[in-house]
């Protein structure tokens, strides 16, 4: 282990110079590449949570609308059977209403023709009565002196 | 094993010798450049131990700038991944230990970790690999592990201490960077009869601080380079005993990976920290 000058200064020639490339062309590429890829990370993880908590916000948004249109669709299905009852019971008392008035149209009806039968029969009771009565007054009256009044008689009847 | 080490006798000695041996050139007293005929010679140089360590920071440089020219933030590649964590580990080390703000420290404790750890890690290529591969193109001595090799563990103290120099005098000034070695750890006193205990006070507080200022590098080289000589020194001990080298080097080699990063990072850390207390005002 003889010190001699030359291998000496050189080998601290040569670390001068292996330390000044590595200060100016090595260090900072790398060092930069790992800050960025830190700062990246970072930023990365940052975004991450934000855009969690923004699917938790629109899946709560999201399950509103659900309920809200649940809602509704209960609110409609509600109205639409009301509205069927309603249909249902206005048909009820129209078909009740109609039957009463063609029942009562009926009976109004029968009724005319009874009075009309009626009428005839009487006419038909007094034509008989007064020709009867007539064949009897023939037989012990002169008709003609008591025509009216067997007129007013059949006016009567 | 040719028998070149110089320490004669069994061919054991010459075998650990001849590994030990580092190929280098000088110039001779008659002025021809000579090889491996440099012993005492302090204008030596280690050329193995240069062109280990250069290329393996080279490979360091290459590996890690297309980590870093090709780096992406959304789409790493898995090197980038690699060389990311190895980035974040040293980054977090510096920014545990050192408060201030410098954009060195951190690349230059990149670049000794990596660059000692491959340095380091040669030692788990077989011994003779290497050296048995140079002296079949010609080349008669080959050391791979360049932090085996004192003067390139203490050329890179030396640098660490000289920005230990410059960081304590940018942070506390010349006057503070004197104050340092001279009014700690005993304060002298400059009132009434005390003044004349000063100088001697400060001379010893001068003596304890320098030692403990050159300490700092020295024991920083003498600490990477020992382990890894001690290491190195084992491996080639196992590839003298035969067939039985087999599991005792795998042993020693699993053990060696430990050692190899834990040096490097030692290495690292102790960079880091004698930085920071020069920075420190206290």
């Amino acid at each position: 282990m003889d010190i001699n000058l030359p291998t000496l200064g050189g080998q601290t020639l040569a670390m001068i110079v292996f330390v000044w490339f590595c200060m100016k062309y090595i260090w900072p590429p790398i060092l930069n590449a790992i800050e960025e890829r830190q700062q990246q990370i970072e930023e990365g993880l940052a975004a991450a949570d934000k855009s969690q908590e923004k699917l938790v916000e629109a899946q709560s948004r999201a399950d509103e609308i659900v309920n809200e249109a649940r809602q509704q669709a209960t609110g409609i299905l509600d109205q639409a059977h009301a509205r069927a009852n309603e249909i249902v019971a206005d048909g009820k008392d129209a078909g009740v209403k109609e039957r009463e008035r063609q029942l009562s149209a009926a009976k109004a009806e029968i009724e005319q023709e009874a009075n009309k039968a009626r009428e005839e029969l009487r006419g038909q009771v007094s034509a008989i009565a007064i020709s009867s009565a007539e064949k009897i007054l023939n037989r012990e009256i002169d008709g003609k002196a008591h025509d009216d009044i067997l007129g007013k008689l059949a006016q009567e009847l | 094993m040719a028998a070149e080490g110089g320490h004669g006798g069994s061919d054991t000695a010459s075998y650990i010798g001849h590994h030990l041996q580092n190929l280098q050139v000088c110039k001779a007293e008659t002025g021809d450049w000579v090889w491996n005929e440099c012993a005492g010679n302090i204008w030596a140089l280690n050329v193995d131990s240069m062109f280990w360590s250069v290329l393996l920071g080279l490979i360091f440089v290459f590996l890690f700038r297309k980590a870093a020219k090709k780096s992406s933030t959304s789409k790493p590649t898995k090197w980038q991944a690699f060389v990311e964590i190895v980035v974040e580990i040293v980054d977090g080390s510096v920014k545990d230990t050192f408060h201030g703000k410098s954009s060195l420290i951190a690349p230059l404790a990149l670049t000794i970790f990596v660059w000692v750890f491959l340095m380091n890690l040669m030692d788990l290529v077989p011994v003779d690999w290497i050296p048995l591969g140079a002296a079949a193109v010609g080349i008669p001595y080959m050391k791979v592990v360049p932090t085996t090799d004192v003067n390139v563990t203490f050329g890179m103290s030396i640098a660490v201490f000289v920005l230990i120099l410059f960081y304590t005098i940018k942070n506390k000034g010349i006057t503070g960077f004197i104050g340092e070695l001279t009014l700690h750890p005993i304060a002298p006193s400059f009132k009434g009869p005390a003044i004349l205990a000063a100088p001697i006070i400060i001379a010893f507080n001068f003596i304890l601080e320098s030692v403990a200022l050159l300490a700092k590098p020295l024991s920083l080289s003498l600490r990477l380079f020992g382990n890894m000589f001690a290491g190195e020194l084992i491996f080639i001990l196992i590839a003298l005993v035969g067939w039985f080298q087999l599991p005792l080097h795998f042993g020693w080699a699993v053990f060696h990976v430990l050692i190899v990063t834990l040096q490097a990072f030692i290495f690292m850390m102790l960079t880091i920290v004698y930085l920071s207390l020069a920075s420190e005002s206290h």
